[in-house]
């Protein structure tokens, strides 16, 4: 009797000790999957960095590349114009989308009243945040370039660059003004601050750090969009460049430049690319070495900051 | 207040843009043309006007990418929320954060020149432009986007009831895949569609590798083209104002915001409804 079931609880812990060692393996197993999807992820952004930069070191390690105009002939070709074209627009859309994001952010944070209008609003941002770029581009051409009759300019390429990183530099803006604590601004008001001077001299101040990281995110997404400018129809082919916009003479400053045409660095890479002779292509992988680590860096440091701020402010 | 309100100008600029070129267009092409012709040529000289083949480029293309980016995002966001230690995720989310920063045009080269010859090796009779390889690459741009918010939606169940289910004698797997998967679900959906709809409105990567001949057909291995790569072909063309080619792509654009928004909209409501209380 004692017999038969000291036989079955053996067996009934033989099968546990089955189940329970599946169960581990299965565990382990599920580990090692995820741990190899990670390093794929990891691995790719590595390839990608540096098949670009190995198929372009011809370009990158030859000083005239920076220094010369689009040419018909691969070798002689540079990248001036598209530098100097990027940066330009890049002045318009910081000049264009920083003050009004972060103006909207600051008023949805702490002006704006609970109602339907508000919601609108709200929504709205999100939703524009998820809108594929090249709807700004139709929208930019529509309105802009036929409308405003702004033409294939820096002006129309930044103000479009500018709506689209909007929602990017509001939504950042909110998070970090968010991240403050009512307890401040009660403290202010406490002892008698006015509405104006809270915000200007406390919530603003206390979130610049949040606001500049969304700024650069902003900023780097920007750098490398391509589609939206080429739906304005921004010409490939640039072999100028602007007008200066500061001269030593006065009145110093000049705003012809705004109606230039232009080519960024995005734009002379696709043209590149596009083209069927390799030759260019290793123009093309030079270029996208020069976006990609305009850009990681760009992100890098904003990550780090974001980072940095996080472990400093123990409110 | 102003500020505020340049948000719902751009949108209502954005509809307002697509509807009125769409609405120029239509009265050329009737909409039961655009909707079942079969072919997609406006700039030849028998012009047909059938969205079909462009949808057709952009939903094979979406259906690659996320075929490959849901599982290894999925597998990453439970191995990051469940496995990982806390160094190994410190480390690698701003990894992840980089490669979404990445701009789509260098993924272009990417699949033109290193995946796609990749494919053609295992597969000799792939043509050099073709769906398969921009729709991996599509993926692999995705995947951090679905790992991070995924990873987010695990992060957010209570510690609790991964204790509750420890304390059960179970597994890091099977409370994952029993416990927490379940619970964050609403987020993981939304996650994906999300997704979807980066896919779709993904331009520079298809206008590069997948060739921009508009196909009416589903099968990876031919070359296509999706509605955003046509407008990039149309708007790098010198398209007169006014032209009915020049208000195709506004047609073709209103579809793809269309699209879009639908996804946009049911990510939105899946993460809203299906949210679960604890």
């Amino acid at each position: 009797m004692s017999e038969s079931k000291t036989a079955s609880t053996l067996k009934e812990n033989n099968s546990m000790r089955a189940l329970i060692k599946r169960a581990k393996f299965n565990d382990h197993l599920f580990g090692t999957i995820g741990l190899l999807c990670i390093i794929l992820i990891l691995t790719t952004l590595l390839v990608l960095f540096v098949d670009l930069v190995v198929d372009g070191f011809p370009q990158l390690t030859n000083g005239d590349f920076y220094s010369n105009f689009p040419s018909r002939h691969a070798a002689r070709a540079g990248l001036l114009s598209a530098l100097v074209g990027s940066s330009l627009v890049m002045l318009v859309t910081f000049i264009s989308a920083v003050p009004i994001g972060v103006g909207a952010a600051i008023y949805l944070e702490e002006y704006a009243p609970k109602n339907w209008l508000t919601e609108i609003i709200e929504v709205n941002v999100t939703n524009l945040a998820a809108v594929p770029s090249i709807i700004y581009g139709l929208l930019a051409l529509g309105l802009f370039v036929y409308t405003f009759d702004f033409g294939n300019s820096i002006l129309t390429a930044g103000l479009t660059l500018g709506l689209l990183t909007l929602p990017i530099v509001i939504v950042a803006t909110r998070e970090s003004i968010r991240a403050i604590p009512v307890a401040i601004r009660e403290a202010a008001y406490a002892v008698g601050a006015t509405k104006g001077q809270v915000v200007s001299q406390h919530v603003v101040k206390y979130s610049a750090g949040g606001i500049l990281t969304g700024v650069i995110i902003g900023m780097a997404r920007a750098i490398g969009e391509t589609a939206p400018v080429i739906t304005i129809g921004a010409l490939t082919f640039i072999a100028f460049l602007p007008e200066a916009p500061i001269s030593a003479t006065p009145p110093f400053l000049n705003f012809e430049w705004l109606t230039s045409g232009f080519t960024v660095l995005p734009i002379q890479m696709f043209s590149w690319l596009s083209r069927p002779s390799s030759a260019f292509h290793v123009n093309a992988a030079a270029a996208g070495a020069i976006i990609i680590l305009v850009t990681l860096l760009m992100n890098a440091v904003a990550i780090r900051m974001r980072y940095n701020i996080r472990k400093k402010i123990k409110w | 207040m102003l500020c505020a309100l340049s948000a719902v100008f751009t949108t209502v600029a954005i509809v307002a843009i697509l509807v009125y070129e769409s609405y120029s267009f239509f009265e050329h092409v009737s909409i039961v043309d655009f909707l079942t012709d079969n072919q997609w040529t406006p700039l030849f000289e028998d012009a047909h006007y059938g969205i079909m083949p462009l949808v057709s480029g952009t939903l094979t293309i979406s259906f690659v990418a996320l075929a490959f980016a849901i599982p290894v995002g999925t597998t990453a966001a439970i191995y990051l929320s469940e496995f990982a230690s806390h160094k190994t995720r410190e480390t690698v989310k701003p990894i992840l954060e980089l490669l979404a920063g990445v701009p789509t045009i260098a993924f272009g080269y990417f699949a033109l020149l290193l995946v796609t010859p990749l494919l053609q090796w295992v597969f000799p009779d792939l043509p050099t432009f073709n769906m398969l390889g921009p729709g991996i690459v599509i993926g692999i741009m995705v995947v951090p986007y679905i790992a991070s918010v995924a990873e987010d939606a695990m992060r957010a169940v209570p510690m609790s009831m991964r204790e509750g289910s420890y304390a059960m004698g179970a597994t890091r797997f099977q409370t994952a895949m029993r416990v927490v998967t379940p619970a964050a679900i609403s987020g993981i959906i939304a996650a994906y569609i999300l997704a979807i709809s980066r896919a779709i409105g993904e331009t520079m990567v298809v206008a590069i590798a997948a060739g921009q001949q508009p196909n009416l057909t589903f099968n990876p291995m031919d070359s296509a083209a999706t509605i955003t790569a046509y407008i990039v072909q149309v708007a790098m063309g010198d398209l007169p104002h006014g032209s009915i080619g020049y208000q195709s792509i506004f047609a073709a654009g209103l579809v793809l915001m269309l699209m879009t928004l639908f996804f946009n909209v049911l990510g939105h409501f899946t993460r809203k409804k299906f949210r679960e209380a604890y």
